[in-house]
């Protein structure tokens, strides 16, 4: 790279035009899938992310199931046409990392004790990519899971924080996640301030870190409001309707 | 301290419902002294106990439950059935025949084979072991005609109604014999396929508008909408 890419300029606004601790634009659908028995779908920013939800459901392979509690599986996968350059359809090394930090961070938010022997299964599928794909993953996963029915002690909603351009921002796009100096994916249960996935790469001092983790439960806070309204949008829009004619 | 939310308002897992000392009941569960929701659905206050009534379940096994269930495979001691759970049934031969099964002699699949329909009565379930059916019971047993209508069982309850106003509502005014299934299945067998149709798409309506008031008056006037265009 010749030339060096300004992340943040001189009034503190981003390459896409927002402020520092600015949320990117989020647009939330629950219930899309009819074959799934749960699902919903995320646009933020220039991310789209369709979730899928099977299950409780028998356990195939038999031989995994689990005599105390149900089994969690997870599968986050980046679609081909995600990226610019094709990416290949085989599970990555990135992506079966993510799988794995993505299931952990949903077990503490399941009550999964309560079926044993059988197995939720939750699929990923980032149908467009553009930075942060793995925070609106998990924001779309608990959404998919409430939708199937599946009991949880808290909707897990994730947001990144991070440092780009010499400055601390809110939800990182691609190019800041790609130039910028570090990025935090944070995953949190609001209702009982919990955190259930936490990352960082690049540097950052201690101050930095503390201050870019808050930053990060702020913007986590707003989208798990957006959350709550998506899960109720599904069952009002019936209600109201409904009950109007019942009044005409 | 009061309740955060009004009766029958929608709240999501994770929201507090109520603090003090108050009962976990359906869909909620404590942590420390706090009730809070673990499902999608209305909330009711009754008294100290806090229930949710979900907007989408799954069907879990419960000893007594009538359940409508199909025969996935048949083995050397009776039936493995599919009762739209997490959890496969099993038929004994034993709770099946009046009499003693011989291996010899007796042909399972002469009393149920793949792919029948049962009406059946849940006996026994603990989430260790599969749940165990039994047809020995007037009423029970194979289905042989009519339509199978599936929903989620957590609209079961508003499809029977209150003492069962809904559900006798329905058999009154399409003239249909309906057989609800905890698990989420309804049999409807009526005179013509006409009335069949009617009370499905009544069942499925009430499915989607379980959440709402004034719903049976609502559903009447459809049957009876309907089935004054079927006369004309």
């Amino acid at each position: 790279m010749t030339e060096k890419i300004v992340l943040v300029n001189e009034d503190g606004i981003r390459t896409d035009g927002r402020k520092l601790s600015e949320l990117r634009p989020i647009k939330l659908e629950v219930g899309i899938l009819s074959n799934a028995d749960g699902s919903a779908y995320i646009e933020q920013g220039k991310n789209k992310i369709l979730a899928a939800v099977y299950g409780p459901r028998e356990v195939h392979p038999r031989h995994m199931a689990l005599p105390d509690r149900a089994l969690l599986r997870c599968r986050y996968h980046m679609a081909p046409f995600s990226v610019e350059e094709r990416k290949s359809p085989a599970p990555s090394r990135r992506e079966v990392e993510l799988s794995k930090v993505i299931r952990e961070a949903f077990e503490p938010a399941i009550f999964l004790e309560k079926f044993p022997r059988t197995s939720i299964d939750l699929f990923i599928e980032v149908l467009q990519a553009d930075g942060g794909t793995r925070c609106a993953g998990v924001t779309v996963a608990s959404l998919a899971l409430a939708d199937a029915g599946i009991p949880m002690r808290d909707l897990i909603v994730a947001c990144a924080a991070g440092k780009a351009g010499g400055h601390l921002v809110l939800d990182l796009n691609d190019i800041e996640d790609k130039e910028g100096e570090a990025d935090i994916p944070v995953a949190y249960m609001p209702s009982f301030n919990a955190v259930s996935l936490l990352q960082m790469d690049g540097l950052l001092t201690i101050e930095e870190f503390q201050q870019a983790i808050n930053l990060a439960l702020e913007g986590c806070k707003q989208i798990y409001a957006l959350q709550k309204e998506a899960l109720k949008a599904k069952y009002q829009a019936i209600k109201e309707s409904a009950e109007v004619t019942e009044e005409e | 301290m009061p309740f955060l939310y009004e009766n029958r308002q929608i709240v999501t897992p994770g929201d507090l419902l109520a603090e003090g000392d108050y009962l976990a009941g359906f869909n909620t569960y404590k942590h420390d002294s706090k009730i809070y929701a673990s499902r999608l659905g209305l909330v009711e206050y009754k008294g100290r106990k806090i229930d949710v009534v979900a907007l989408n379940t799954f069907y879990i096994p419960q000893a007594g439950d009538l359940v409508i269930g199909k025969i996935v495979e048949s083995n050397l001691h009776g039936w493995t059935v599919d009762i739209n759970s997490p959890y496969p049934a099993i038929l004994r031969t034993s709770e099946a025949l009046n009499r003693p099964f011989r291996p010899q002699r007796d042909e399972l699949s002469e009393f149920l084979d793949v792919n029948d329909l049962i009406f059946a009565k849940v006996i026994s379930f603990d989430r260790t072991r599969d749940p165990n059916l039994t047809i020995r019971e007037p009423d029970l047993g194979k289905i042989k005609y009519g339509q199978i209508v599936k929903v989620s069982p957590a609209k079961i309850p508003r499809i029977i109604g209150r003492k069962g106003s809904m559900i006798g509502m329905l058999k009154k005014e399409t003239r249909c014999n309906i057989t609800v299934g905890q698990n989420g299945l309804v049999l409807v067998s009526g005179r013509t396929r006409e009335d069949e149709r009617i009370a499905i798409t009544a069942i499925k309506k009430i499915e989607e508008e379980a959440h709402t008031t004034g719903l049976t008056d609502r559903i009447t006037e459809m049957v009876r909408k309907e089935r004054g265009e079927v006369t004309q």
